[in-house]
């Protein structure tokens, strides 16, 4: 080639072209945010500060926010939640949709593990609720104290416990962490999955296939 | 809706078939320049057929002319004297690009050996926030990505510039400011994200505060290409220079669009950020270091490039189907299933530039593979031509949904992206380091034995690193689709592999120290002064032609 504008030209051309394909054609399919669900709640001010320390400490590295397909991969099974939906996302901005598994999906963490205490002692010790979890410890987000008062006390199994008479209480930011980690709960249906259709009140369901064949036999 | 989007994507395929035809055409018309004259214009008059190596210890280089010594007898000796001038012109833009990358490669090793060890000993430096794996991680890839692949990256386009244009760098000022800003953006982003101010977006983690020194300085890095080009004395314009060119208008569209991610909610951002993160790799970096090794290989082989008009097609095929293919990475996620597929289908295609480019590559070395086995510069750039190969065409089959379906998710991703980062881009760089750093400096390498350490260090380490993590990382995708076994399973069957990958990474970056060292000394002119002249490597040879050419007369 000889002709410096043909490159320039050229090769600002094909990707522009690649944008309007990859970025700006979904923006105009999807319109994600314009219709959120209503069984979703936008997160509240301590769920989106907990949000935050989310992405602060770089939580996205090992968990995804996106369940797959049952005819992709058990993530269902798993008990990780049905395939999300593009408006289950209605409020997420930055995304943390994640590409990497070295833990679980969270998309419903708040539903499959509603419990604030477990997140706690999960959070600053993971191995203490978790044995075999590789998970890094939040040990920072914690502090110890030797007067509890109307404190939460995290709860340890001796080998992780702080000395006698003291007693590891979270932050601030532990608790909205916690608040953001229970907020992750997309059990509700979503309009866009295909569900079974309903039976009207009076009939009783119609036998599956493989029940009908069943019959059959008899 | 969906007339719509079936309407643009007829269009698509419509404009690729007709770019195709338009391509066919210009081949079969000679539209595109003059084949092999454009393929040999890198080299002087009658420089055809002669080993350029500095790098290589006498004893080396009498290997390398009896493996490669056909050359014409009248070589232009001018050519060669203007050359040299050419060679140092750039010399203060070119060491601040690549002495930074150096400094950037030793800290990103730094981050990513501690990531590393951290993802198989979880509670090692675990109390320490600053040093958490979520944000040392992040820290590694910006630092190894910005910082040294595309300042290297950067550093040795410069230096090509004169080559390729044959005049003297122009506007080295700019890009030597540029430099300096590139710097402090980086600094300021890894800086930030350590402390914990990331923008949670992969790729994107810098706040577009600091990514905008990224954009001017990659910006004012660009100017001298601007200002040579315009002065060439070059009629035809070689591969390498339309690699430079194009990565020049790409980077800066890419940085500016994906920070606007904000615009964007959910899905939608993710698939901006796939769009961003595949295409910077695909169509900044690669084009850095294909740039690089177009000119390399035929230069150290003395031999034109295997075929001009294939080198055509792997470019302008590259730019079409590598800018398609980011959202691979959201295959099976809560994105319309067309967007996949049409980014599936270009990644498939991408076998059209990778083989092009590979046929060239390799082609071109084969018929004096032996070359690779004594050029210490040329074992580099020849390893990371052959990892470019393989990373690709890796990466197509990896973004089949079967395929898919089992490394998503998993480690085998990450091993995948450093065959292309570190096998491909960072061997390049490294040879390319090797080859200019003796004309810049117009002084020898001091230690060639610490080349080889270098390249065994590095190569071992890498190889360790990336069959050990892609193995583990298979078995953790098998484990974790298999619902009868617990997800735990697909954390403990990684640890061997994962100890094993801080092995290698290990390996590596006793590589990177010995380089960064064996750099410096040779930007303090310590060592011996050899009575060559370092810049062509060639002082004996035209010696001993002038004798030989005089006994025939």
């Amino acid at each position: 080639m000889t002709r410096v504008l043909g490159i320039i030209g050229g090769s600002a051309i094909i990707l522009l072209y690649a944008t309007l394909l990859l970025v700006v054609m979904p923006t105009v399919q999807l319109r994600t945010g314009e219709n959120p669900p209503e069984a979703l709640e936008p997160y509240s001010e301590s769920e989106l500060a907990g949000r935050q320390h989310y992405i602060s400490l770089g939580c996205i590295y090992c968990h995804s926010q996106q369940p797959r397909d049952p005819s992709q991969a058990p993530d269902m099974a798993r008990g990780w939640g049905r395939p999300s939906v593009p408006s289950d996302y209605s409020y997420d901005n930055p995304h943390q949709l994640g590409t990497m598994r070295t833990g679980p999906d969270l998309f419903n963490i708040g539903a499959r593990q509603p419990s604030v205490d477990w997140h706690l002692s999960h959070l600053y010790q993971p191995r203490a609720v978790s044995p075999g979890s590789t998970m890094a410890p939040y040990p920072f987000l914690f502090r110890e104290t030797d007067f509890l008062g109307d404190q939460i006390e995290v709860k340890l199994p001796a080998e992780y416990a702080p000395r006698p008479g003291t007693y590891i209480v979270p932050t601030q930011r532990a608790m909205e962490l916690v608040d953001y980690l229970l907020a992750l709960d997309h059990t509700y249906p979503a309009e866009e999955l295909p569900v079974a259709p309903e039976v009207p009140e009076g009939e009783e369901a119609a036998p599956a296939d493989d029940q009908q064949a069943a019959n059959r036999i008899d | 809706m969906n007339t719509a989007i079936a309407f643009l994507l007829s269009m698509t395929f419509l404009i690729s078939i007709g770019g195709l035809f338009l391509l066919v055409w210009g081949l079969a018309n000679d539209q595109w320049g003059d084949g092999k004259e454009a393929a040999k214009s890198i080299f002087a008059e009658g420089e055809v057929g002669r080993v350029e190596e500095t790098a290589a210890t006498p004893e080396q280089k009498q290997q390398l002319r009896e493996e490669r010594d056909a050359g014409e007898l009248d070589i232009d000796q001018t050519e060669l004297a203007d050359r040299r001038i050419f060679d140092r012109s750039g010399r203060t833009p070119v060491l601040w690009w690549l002495t930074s990358a150096i400094g950037w490669l030793l800290l990103g090793s730094l981050y990513g050996l501690i990531a590393s060890l951290k993802l198989h000993l979880p509670d090692w430096l675990g109390g320490h926030e600053v040093l958490t794996f979520g944000r040392v991680r992040p820290a590694h890839l910006n630092a190894v990505a910005y910082g040294w692949a595309s300042m290297a990256g950067v550093g040795v386009g410069l230096w090509l510039i004169p080559r390729l244009f044959k005049t003297e760098l122009r506007g080295g000022k700019y890009a030597t400011a540029g430099a300096v800003v590139w710097n402090l953006g980086l600094l300021g982003g890894v800086t930030s994200i350590l402390a914990g101010y990331s923008t949670g977006i992969e790729w994107l983690e810098i706040s577009w505060q600091f990514d905008i020194l990224l954009v001017l300085g990659g910006a004012l890095g660009a100017v001298p290409l601007i200002m040579t080009v315009l002065v060439r004395r070059v009629h035809h314009l070689y591969v390498s220079a339309w690699y430079l060119i194009a990565a020049l208008v790409w980077f800066p569209m890419l940085l500016v669009t994906a920070n606007m991610s904000g615009l964007f909610v959910g899905p939608e951002q993710a698939v901006l950020n796939w769009w961003y993160a595949h295409n910077v790799l695909g169509l900044w970096m690669t084009p850095l270091g294909l740039a690089a090794a177009y000119y390399l290989i035929p230069k150290i082989t003395g031999t034109p490039i295997y075929s001009y008009t294939l080198s055509l097609i792997g470019f302008w095929a590259l730019a079409l189907f590598y800018s398609q293919v980011g959202v691979h990475h959201l295959i099976g996620g809560p994105v319309p299933t067309w967007l996949t597929t049409l980014s599936i289908v270009t990644s498939v295609m991408m076998i059209i530039p990778v083989v092009a480019v590979a046929v060239n590559h390799h082609m071109t070395v084969l018929p004096r593979w032996r070359m690779v086995l004594i050029s210490p510069t040329l074992r580099f750039i020849v390893a990371g031509a052959m990892m470019y190969t393989f990373a690709s065409v890796q990466g197509s089959i990896e973004a089949l949904r079967t395929v898919n379906t089992i490394t998503h998710f998993t480690h085998y991703t990450v091993a995948h992206a450093h065959m292309g980062l570190y096998g491909f881009m960072a061997f390049i760089l490294f040879g390319s380091i090797y080859f200019i750093l003796p004309r810049l400096m117009n002084w020898e390498w001091p230690h060639p034995w610490a080349i080889s350490l270098h390249f065994w260090l590095v190569f071992i380490g890498f190889g360790i690193y990336f069959w050990f993590l892609s193995i583990g990382g298979w078995l953790q995708g098998l484990a974790m689709l298999d619902a009868s076994r617990p997800f735990m399973e697909s954390v403990a069957v990684t640890m061997p592999y994962l100890t094993a990958r801080s092995i290698g990474g290990t390996l590596m970056t006793l590589g990177h120290l010995v380089f960064a060292a064996h750099f410096f000394m040779l930007l303090g002119r310590l060592g011996p002064k050899r009575d060559e002249a370092p810049q062509m490597g060639l002082g004996r040879f035209a010696k001993s032609l002038t004798e030989a050419r005089g006994a025939n007369s």
